[in-house]
């Protein structure tokens, strides 16, 4: 593919022609799988309650999600008189940016990848930092009292649970030995990660939820509360820009946590029917489950209080992954089954293991 | 090699470019944005040479979290223009003595390190052996062990000083205490059938 | 080194198509909704009051504490990835390097713990 480019075009213009095109091949389903994924939320918890959900527009609404999207699309766009306009129209902008450019590290397949970054899980883990900014520029500059305290809470919660996902990470750092995203998931051949590593699974899981403002961590958006949190001023597509950039994170998590502990593309067995199935079908399968997981404890569990949810964050979840970081590093050097390089140390440190004296 | 060569003067000069709108500009909120924009395009400098580690470090420890603070400190300022200015005169002798010194400094680092005198820094392990991540891994903890160590304390002090600095005991409170309501035993509330009309 | 270059060339791409994406769909927005508006229309929401004072206003200090909090734990974790990428090849030693490094600071997480900065109520 990329040679037809390339020898069409020549060098430089049949490459960026040719990842234009694998750019596109990405974002397009993404929004698809989004935009679906509101109606599958709406759906499934109507199930779950004993209704029907939307069944009007199209064969069992499945139009539902292009009837929305055109509706904001011709709403007005109203800025508060008291906004930094600017801002204002920039947040909304930030957060959806920020969850597309985080596919171009994800792996679809074995080496079916965008961008196959040597430090892919740090990339995502850097993208996902920043999903702070647009909702505290959108509180701040909204210049009213609900989003002010919606993006106040948010940023507190974000920043407590990433700790947490930070050491997560860490720990499946420690039985790859590679931050290449790939190799991550080549290591799970023999085992998923989610058995050796259950609590940490278990973590990363509910740091999900928070981090992407899921209930029962929907406290930034509260509505007997703060009405709608942040995004109480916004409407028609500056709003709609909010809703994709939240539904593309679920995405994005739930792809996360096929990548670090399901084993990504890989079947779940190794023996003749699974391995049929082409691995990015495995791959979708692994996160349209969790992204179902995300709607079903929707539908299920009351939300958090917010004292409840920092202590969560920073009593349960810290000491609990700090000290799985220890015990994991521990277990793995008594047993010796670290993964060992095959490129040597530089000579000079391998003469001192002994600290330098300079 | 032309496109990299492009690559670091867009990025260097956006870099300069927003470094000088932090301080030129008026509204503090708009400072930190291009801070974080300064920030990014620095990245992208350390990408350029190949290490991608500390690009992504930068992002997520100066982007992710020091810039998250800036900006809850500068959000809630209530932002008093004539104030300002007024300081503006006020803190200038200060401001520019500091300034020189750091120009001298910089002055010095950059005159010492083209004549050949000073090492920039100690040599790192080539690139083809290990990934960036791998080759500061392998030695920051053994042979740099003293300075890492260090780098904890100023980390245990940071964080007490923090602590020091801004917690404040409140009282007449009621926090929750899971201790207690979970050892709580089954029989303190109990169940009664209360015949009609009768009353407990 | 070109070569990994050349992983991050699709990234800046991918950046700028999805600020060009972003910057349509806010623009059609703009163009084909029909724009009315009125001093009612954008008064920032107060639950029909006028608003009391400005929004913009002090708040608790504990805020400030989690975002420093966070910057420290966050530096933790940056020294733990390449730790945990060369376990490997630095041994015992680079082992209880960092289990020192651990143990300082979680002195430091329980001072706050028993300081009560971790209390919300």
């Amino acid at each position: 593919m990329a040679e037809f480019f390339t020898s069409t075009f020549g060098d430089y213009l049949g490459t960026a022609i040719f990842t234009v095109l694998m750019i596109l091949c990405i974002i397009v389903p993404l929004l698809l799988a989004v935009a679906y994924l509101t109606l599958a939320e709406r759906k499934v918890m109507a199930a779950m309650q004993i209704r029907r959900g939307p069944n009007v527009v199209g064969p069992f609404g499945l139009l539902q999600p292009i009837a929305d999207g055109v509706k904001l699309l011709f709403k007005e766009t109203i800025i508060p008189s008291g906004a930094n306009r600017v801002a204002f129209v920039v947040a909304p902008m930030i957060t959806f940016i920020l969850s597309l450019i985080a596919w171009a590290v994800i792996p679809f397949d074995d080496g079916v990848v965008l961008a196959d970054l040597n430090v892919g899980i740090l990339y995502l883990f850097a993208i996902s930092s920043l999903g702070v900014y647009g909702i505290v520029l959108a509180g701040w500059a909204s210049n009213s009292k609900y989003p002010f305290l919606g993006a106040l809470r948010s940023a507190a919660q974000m920043v407590s649970y990433e700790v947490s996902i930070g050491f997560v990470l860490v720990t499946v750092l420690l039985c790859v030995g590679s931050l290449n995203l790939n190799d991550i998931v080549k290591a799970q051949a023999d085992w998923w990660f989610c058995i050796p590593l259950l609590p940490m699974f278990v973590v990363f899981y509910i740091s999900a939820l928070a981090e992407t403002n899921r209930p029962p961590f929907d406290l930034p958006e509260a509505e007997s509360e703060l009405v709608a949190g942040y995004f109480s001023e916004y409407s028609a597509f500056t709003f709609a820009l909010f809703f994709l950039g939240e539904y593309a994170n679920i995405w994005l998590m739930s792809a996360m946590t096929a990548l670090l502990f399901l084993g990504g593309w890989q079947a779940p067995f190794d023996v003749a029917p699974f391995t049929w199935i082409p691995g990015w079908i495995w791959f979708a399968l692994k996160a349209s489950f969790v992204a179902f997981t995300f709607i079903w404890v929707r539908a299920t569990f009351p939300r958090y209080r917010y004292d409840q949810l920092m202590r969560l964050g920073w009593k349960v979840f810290l000491p609990l992954s700090l000290a799985m970081v220890v015990i994991t590093a521990g277990v793995l050097i008594a047993t010796d089954s670290l993964p060992k390089k095959n490129n040597a140390l530089p000579a000079s440190a391998v003469e001192s293991t002994e600290p330098a004296s300079d | 090699m032309i496109v990299q060569t492009i690559a670091f003067y867009v990025f260097a000069a956006v870099a300069v470019m927003s470094a000088l709108l932090v301080v030129g500009n008026r509204n503090p909120v708009y400072s930190v944005l291009f801070l974080i924009l300064t920030f990014f395009n620095v990245a992208a400098l350390f990408v350029l040479i190949g290490a991608e580690f500390l690009a992504m470090m930068l992002v997520v420890v100066y982007v992710g979290a020091v810039a998250v603070l800036f900006l809850f400190v500068v959000m809630m300022l209530d932002i008093n223009f004539v104030e300002l200015r007024q300081g503006f005169v006020r803190y200038l002798p200060i401001g520019a003595v500091i300034g020189i010194i750091l120009a001298a400094e910089l002055i010095f680092v950059v005159a010492g390190s083209s004549l050949g005198t000073a090492p920039a820094a100690a040599p790192t392990p080539a690139l083809a052996e290990a990934t960036n991540t791998e080759a500061l891994g392998n030695i920051m903890y053994t042979q740099y062990f003293y300075l890492f160590q260090v780098a904890g304390l100023v980390l245990l002090v940071a964080m007490m000083g923090a602590i020091v600095l801004t917690h404040r005991d409140r009282s007449g409170v009621k926090r929750q205490r899971i201790g207690d309501q979970v050892a709580r035993s089954r029989n303190s509330v109990e169940l009664k059938k209360v015949p009609t009309g009768k009353g407990v | 080194m070109d070569e990994l270059l050349i992983e991050y060339l699709p990234i800046l791409l991918f950046l700028l198509i999805a600020t060009g994406l972003t910057l349509v769909m806010v623009a059609a927005s703009l163009l084909l909704g029909k724009q009315n508006p009125d001093s009612e229309k954008l008064s920032p929401y107060e639950c029909g009051f006028e608003a009391f004072d400005d929004a913009r206003r002090q708040f608790d200090v504990r805020f400030y504490l989690v975002a420093i909090l966070f910057i420290i734990f966050d530096l933790e974790v940056a020294f733990l990835f390449p730790w945990a990428v060369s376990l490997g090849n630095i041994g015992l030693f680079g082992f209880w390097s960092m289990i020192i490094f651990l143990g300082v600071l979680t002195v430091g997480f329980i001072y706050e713990w028993k300081k009560g900065a971790l209390e919300w109520e």
